[in-house]
């Protein structure tokens, strides 16, 4: 029993235990991207069965454990659109020990809201959005992200 | 005199301008006559359907989640306004590189289990994809007849619930041909859905 508590407390404080997603509403992301931080907020939108998504996850990650002062991340699931049961991407973000802030948004009738995130999404995954928070200025790119490309992004907007 | 050349120097500016954009059909824009490779081998053009009603034009693929789940009701729209002259054709634009599922194989072999009863056609350019301004699959264009030019109606989502169609309330597509059917105005012409983005060649 003793070694079971010492075991179980051993794997919840080893560094790189994955970030728990927090299931939102529509308010909870645009509190992100109306954030008022006045730094840069860059918010992917992703899911489990996007290929691509899957592959540039890692630049979010890399970016993320930089720490870069006044850059926010948040990874943006959609996989409740397809699919009710979040346990997918718990054991998704648990398996590849994700440490960037995930959300999960849980809302309906995706043509109601993927406007508000950027006029010039159309929808498709993977999409993400770079905002200046101090001048308002934004970067949307829909498609997948390579090496290089996010720090780019990120400078143009600073 | 002086006058003459800032038109001819302002519209050749326009021009410019006007070919330096990517070609992207809006609501109302009349398509050209595509002709593409279906899955039995055969060529099958727009022009083919001069006789119908309109045509709805959905980019398609084997692999992606969003399409497999609208599968069934791809396929149900087919057959119910295949019968009342508006056939549906799907395009599978997904480059088989980036994408291997989405091989002209692939979609032969997936058409067949399926038992498709509407043409699959293969844009292996993806000219066809970027000249309507497919984004994702599953991505619907309805398309008007108007003797013999077919004019976009109705771009975006099947309906408004990927998950589950059963629970969906708003029904775009058989929304917009019933009205076309009925020669109504179509009340909502644009919509949006997630969904996978088109795998374009590198």
């Amino acid at each position: 029993m003793r070694l079971l508590v010492i075991s179980v407390a051993i794997i919840s404080f080893t560094p790189g235990f994955a970030q728990r997603a927090e299931i939102v509403k529509w308010k909870g992301l645009n509190n992100v991207i109306e954030s008022k931080s006045g730094g840069i907020t860059v918010v992917n939108f992703w899911a489990t069965w996007c290929a691509p998504c899957v592959k540039e996850l890692p630049l979010f990650e890399k970016l993320n454990a930089e720490g870069r002062e006044g850059v926010s991340i948040t990874l943006v699931s959609l996989d409740l659109d397809l699919d009710p049961n979040p346990e997918k991407v718990y054991k998704f973000v648990e398996r590849k020990k994700l440490q960037s802030k995930i959300l999960l948004l849980d809302e309906k009738d995706p043509n109601t809201w993927i406007d508000k995130v950027d006029p010039r999404w159309s929808g498709a995954l993977p999409a993400t959005l770079i905002i200046n928070q101090k001048t308002g200025q934004r970067k949307f790119v829909e498609k997948e992200l390579h090496e290089g490309e996010l720090e780019r992004l990120i400078a143009e907007l600073q | 005199m002086k006058r003459l050349f800032s038109i001819i120097a302002m519209s050749a500016l326009v021009v410019g301008l006007v070919s330096m954009s990517p070609m992207k059909y809006g609501v109302g824009d009349t398509v050209s006559l595509f002709t593409l490779k279906n899955v039995d081998g055969k060529m099958v053009s727009l022009a083919d359907y001069k006789n119908s009603n309109g045509v709805i034009v959905v980019f398609d693929c084997n692999t992606c989640p969003v399409s497999k789940a609208y599968n069934t009701r791809i396929m149900d729209l087919s057959k119910k306004y295949g019968s009342k002259g508006f056939p549906l054709v799907a395009i599978n634009a997904n480059s088989p590189e980036e994408s291997p599922g989405d091989s002209y194989e692939e979609m032969v072999s997936a058409a067949k289990r399926k038992k498709y009863d509407f043409p699959y056609l293969i844009d292996e350019t993806q000219d066809v994809a970027r000249s309507f301004g497919a984004t994702n699959t599953p991505h619907v264009f309805v398309l008007k007849n108007q003797s013999g030019s077919f004019k976009v109606a109705y771009i975006g989502a099947i309906d408004n619930n990927s998950r589950d169609g059963s629970a969906a309330d708003r029904k775009y597509v058989e929304t917009a041909v019933d009205a076309l059917l009925a020669n109504q105005e179509i009340a909502t012409t644009k919509t949006k859905a997630i969904g996978c983005g088109i795998k374009w060649k590198e």
